[in-house]
């Protein structure tokens, strides 16, 4: 297993105070869990992923995530079990979309 | 027409209870882990693979429990399996209704060894003692992984048993029992010989399962409120005498059909007119026509 984690200031999006998982951690899938938190305006990402050496390309991932939605106060936890960027890059969304009550 | 089978734990339990009343105790924020995974760097579910909670059937308050087959086949770990235990025995203290045990399992995690063999005999004891306390327990089965080893014993000690056709219900799997005994005696790649032997209808017909229905939520709802209905006026705690017919029927059942080599056969025997046809029929005509065949039906 590794641990990535990533840390975007800057968000202006903020999210109900609720908590929710998405996904499954199963074969090329992963859940991810996403709740707003007191961080100093900022959205934390910690990821623990089966799939070793591709610390990059989550870097990226996360990177455009954070371009999308802008959040602010967020914590986000995500269990891999190998999940390929698109895959993520959904769930990811799926999240968000799930907590706001629907997409923007 | 949502299929039970090709959804998650979570969504099933949100679409089986009345709308918006499951009420997580543990949720995923909670992050109750297994404490074994970790050490064998393996991933990790914030939810060790169940959901727990209290829920509303037709207005009625119950209990209810989801495996997901996906995390690890649905396989029961120490923290897993002590989720299930605590709700079945909240479940007596707050004397609900029923508990509704949605059912996806390969057995133990193998991971855990010891801690999940523990975990599930825990399991088969809270499901008895929910049932001597009068909380009558009911087993929904109807994920892709089916529910072995285990799990499947903790199944047959509840009150009553759903399953779909493409459920399946047993004690050891189709590649464990090719490896431990050989093809000639099971082949696993065989689909339609495991499910002719471990699917929802075998399972009906030989009265290991109370209720066949479709691959559909909806008819699993149906079902759940039916079975619990019943159960309310029914003694639920298992009684010697329970215990003593069932054996029984295990007797008569071997005596019957211990020599035959495949079910179909065993259709026969129970005196169904054409055994082929079985597996081709859709539930509600399958139960039109085994009624009057079926063990346990009187």
């Amino acid at each position: 297993m590794e641990k990535l984690t990533y840390r975007f200031a800057g968000g202006s999006r903020a999210l109900p105070h609720t908590a929710e998982v998405v996904g499954v951690v199963s074969s090329g899938n992963l859940e991810v869990l996403i709740e707003s938190a007191p961080l100093n305006g900022d959205c934390a990402i910690e990821v623990n992923t089966a799939a070793l050496g591709f610390g990059a390309t989550w870097e990226a991932v996360m990177r455009d995530f954070h371009e999308r939605w802008q959040l602010t106060d967020t914590r986000i936890a995500i269990n891999d079990m190998g999940a390929t960027p698109a895959v993520v890059s959904l769930r990811l969304d799926q999240a968000v979309e799930t907590v706001l009550g629907g997409p923007p | 027409m949502s299929s039970y089978l090709e959804l998650s734990a979570r969504e099933r339990l949100a679409q089986l209870f009345d709308a918006g009343s499951f009420t997580e105790f543990l949720p995923p924020k909670a992050r109750v882990i297994s404490p074994h995974l970790a050490q064998l760097d393996a991933p990790v579910a914030f939810d060790d693979g169940v959901a727990v909670g209290r829920a509303c059937l037709d207005g009625r308050t119950v209990f209810a429990a989801a495996q997901e087959g996906g995390f690890m086949g649905g396989a029961v770990g120490e923290v897993h399996g002590a989720k299930l235990v605590g709700l079945l025995r909240r479940a007596i203290a707050e004397r609900a209704a029923g508990v509704v045990l949605l059912l996806e399992s390969g057995g133990v995690r193998l991971h855990e060894a010891n801690a999940g063999l523990v975990a599930v005999s825990e399991v088969m004891r809270a499901v008895l003692d929910a049932r001597n306390a009068g909380v009558p327990v009911i087993a929904l089965i109807g994920g892709a992984n089916g529910c072995f080893g285990g799990m499947g014993i903790v199944a047959r000690c509840t009150n009553a048993v759903i399953m779909s056709e493409e459920a399946r219900l047993g004690m050891s799997g189709p590649e464990v029992i090719e490896t431990a005994s050989g093809v000639e005696e099971f082949d696993s790649r065989d689909r339609a010989l495991v499910w002719r032997t471990t699917g929802g209808k075998h399972r009906y017909l030989l009265g290991d399962c109370q209720e066949l229905v479709a691959d559909k939520v909806a008819d699993f709802r149906a079902a759940a409120i039916a079975t619990l209905d019943r159960l309310q006026v029914q003694e639920t705690a298992l009684s010697l005498a329970a215990l003593e017919a069932e054996q029984d029927m295990l007797a008569r059942r071997l005596d019957r059909f211990g020599t035959l080599e495949e079910p179909m056969q065993i259709w026969a025997a129970l005196g169904i007119a054409e055994p082929r046809s079985l597996p081709l029929l859709e539930a509600g005509p399958f139960v039109e026509q085994v009624a009057a065949h079926r063990i346990g039906a009187n």
